[in-house]
């Protein structure tokens, strides 16, 4: 399970390293707000485990100051939502901490929260704000889909001596996933190419790579063949497989749930229409939420954010 | 007031030492700016040395300290290099953030410096992250967080100091209160009886001792931090002291002073180097000879440090891309 395989990365780097601490708030006793932590406060005691105040500034921040002193932390927000109430120590921190200083020492930190919506959390707890912290010089950021993905990346992330965000999709907590028993990374910057096709290049980013899998199943029995890949980290990209793929299919459709104006499909596109141009045979499509926030009732929420039917109405668009 | 001759005589004349090592770099900087030699921007710490200098007597090469945009002062308190820092404010390769960041990222993690920093409020809670490591690994090491009046009402002081309190972490809050931030006047955003006794009740709200002290006499800011210094050592928690101070240039120098002239000469009578001179001097601990010698013998350090930094050569531009990631 997605949220297990979470819980097996952080356990697994926590027996390794008497150093390595999580914090956040609900992470203790609670087990966690998408019950990701659960019993690790039985594992690793108060110390390494530490339920924190609704300070979110003040968690990453002692975060920054822990991992640059000999220790090394996992901050846990539990939304991304409440991103923007710790961006500043974030971006102007811990994204500039090696820089500022010339190089005198990095932050090993990473910031764990949960994104994404699907669950009728309302206007403040469904948003999709990666494209916040991707144009951040000296961040990294990771957005598994899969539980083999998320762990792996997770392991990557926790001994990378640079900051990594690592945004876990909340309607993906309980998916299932083969992960293997044996010790594995993956690396941060490696896209993975989820099925693959020739007709189309269909981008798809955490959730929406979900559906985009459904989609292409969808259309493989019109012979319609849909390549999809997930690019599995937004900071440092992949192009190289984005590339190839559109070099093989002529054909980029780009789908992400946040809002499209603003949002990473935006980068997507402009990587392909300029270093991939001669490829294309089409103009390249974006799918992603309405321009509005997010609301409560699925009929709107549902309407709000990107369906099956959008994706497939993109794809019928450019073949 | 503290009784000099209740600390070592060795001390105060350290303690003397460096404060004056402060004021000579911070007045021969100030002079280099205004002479338009230096790019950028510098907020000196002239008048307020008292506090950097009695507070970091007490710390060892490996205790931390976070600092400010007011931050000369630490830096060089905590034990800094004079000619780095001077090789970094004329923004030269061998600056100590070779040349890229200038007065106000002056960071050296070799003594325990985490760095200057630019957004005001921001060093309190890397203070607690580095007293939550020192928990976390069992030593007896402590940081101090330098902060001013200003950043006490940034959340970050309070987040911060609410969760020192709360899990006893080795960290001293010093509260450089200087009366202004930039050009807002304290008088102006707090309550009266709140802002003079800052400290006794900002540290009470958050179960820590609190004091409020002379932040211009340097043998009690000295006395006050050794014993909090002592506690969180001890594994006794933090402590906040707010030092009354005031600094004598404007925010940023070239700034518009908007201070009301009464107020920054009575002040100026209040000079924690004049005070501590007058001091020795009365305790026969120095004579008139000799603070001339250590003034002389101080600013050719200073003058030394900005021969260094001169010869240093310029950082390329594309030096400009190293260090993003490690």
């Amino acid at each position: 399970m997605f949220r297990e395989a979470i819980y097996e990365a952080m356990v697994e780097e926590m027996k390794k390293d008497s150093n390595l601490f999580l914090i956040g708030e609900d992470v203790g006793k609670y087990g966690g707000e998408f019950r990701v932590s659960g019993n690790m406060i039985e594992l690793f005691g108060v110390d390494r485990v530490r339920n924190a105040p609704i300070s979110e500034q003040g968690q990453v921040g002692l975060g920054l100051g822990a991992s640059v002193t000999g220790c090394k932390a996992i901050v846990e927000t539990c939304f991304c939502d409440f991103l923007p109430v710790c961006a500043d120590q974030i971006v102007n921190q811990a994204a500039k901490f090696y820089y500022m200083f010339g190089g005198q020492a990095s932050v090993p930190m990473v910031i764990r929260s949960a994104i994404g919506g699907f669950i009728g959390g309302s206007e403040q707890h469904s948003q999709c704000l990666e494209s916040w912290f991707t144009n951040v010089p000296g961040l990294k950021v990771c957005i598994p889909s899969t539980p083999y993905d998320a762990k792996g990346l997770l392991k990557s992330a926790i001994n990378d001596p640079n900051p990594v965000i690592f945004l876990e999709h909340k309607y993906l907590y309980p998916v299932k996933g083969p992960v293997p028993e044996e010790e594995y990374t993956i690396p941060i910057g490696a896209a993975d190419i989820k099925r693959e096709g020739k007709d189309v290049t269909l981008i798809a980013t955490m959730y929406m790579v979900w559906k985009a899998l459904e989609v292409a199943e969808k259309l493989a029995k019109e012979d319609i063949s849909v390549e999809v890949i997930d690019p599995r980290s937004l900071v440092p990209l992949d192009k190289e497989t984005i590339l190839n793929s559109v070099k093989k299919t002529g054909r980029a459709v780009i789908v992400n749930e946040a809002p499209v104006q603003g949002s990473t499909s935006g980068e997507f596109a402009a990587i392909i229409a300029d270093e991939g141009f001669e490829y294309l045979e089409t103009p390249i499509k974006r799918v992603g939420a309405k321009w509005a926030p997010i609301p409560n009732p699925s009929a709107l929420e549902n309407y709000v954010l990107p369906s099956n039917a959008d994706i497939e109405a993109a794809i019928r668009q450019v073949i | 007031m503290a009784d000099i001759k209740s600390i070592d005589k060795e001390i105060v004349l350290k303690l003397y030492e460096t404060m004056l090592k402060i004021r000579h770099f911070e007045e021969t900087e100030s002079r280099i700016y205004r002479a338009g030699e230096q790019e950028g921007f510098v907020h000196l710490y002239i008048g307020q040395e008292a506090i950097a200098v009695g507070v970091c007597a007490n710390l060892n090469k490996d205790d931390f300290i976070t600092s400010t945009h007011r931050g000369h002062g630490h830096v060089i308190a905590k034990g800094a290099d004079l000619g780095k820092m001077m090789a970094e404010l004329y923004l030269r390769q061998d600056g100590y953030c070779l040349g890229r960041s200038g007065s106000l990222h002056i960071a050296d993690l070799s003594i325990g410096v985490l760095g200057a920093n630019g957004i005001v409020g921001d060093g309190n809670p890397i203070a607690i992250g580095a007293g939550y490591s020192i928990k976390l690994r069992k030593t007896k090491q402590v940081c101090v967080s330098f902060f001013g009046d200003g950043a006490s009402n940034q959340g970050t002081f309070h987040e911060s100091a609410n969760m020192a309190g709360a899990w006893s972490l080795p960290v001293i809050f010093v509260l450089e209160k200087n009366l202004i931030g930039c050009g807002v006047e304290s008088k102006e955003v707090f309550q009266s009886d709140a802002l003079s006794e800052l400290g006794a009740r900002r540290g009470a709200a958050y179960g820590m001792p609190g004091f409020d002290i002379d932040g211009n006499d340097v043998m009690d800011v000295y006395l006050t931090a050794k014993e909090a210094v002592k506690r969180a050592r001890e594994g006794k928690g933090p402590t906040l002291i707010s030092c009354a101070t005031y600094r004598k240039h404007g925010h940023w120098e070239g700034d518009t002073d908007i201070r009301d002239e009464a107020e920054k000469n009575e002040w100026f009578k209040k000079d924690p180097i004049d005070k501590i001179e007058k001091q020795m001097l009365d305790a026969k601990v120095i004579t008139e000879d000799e603070i001339k010698a250590y003034h002389d013998r101080i600013q050719k350090m200073v003058d030394d440090a900005v021969e260094f930094a001169k010869k240093s050569p310029h950082p390329k531009p594309e030096d400009s891309l190293l260090y993003v990631y490690k």
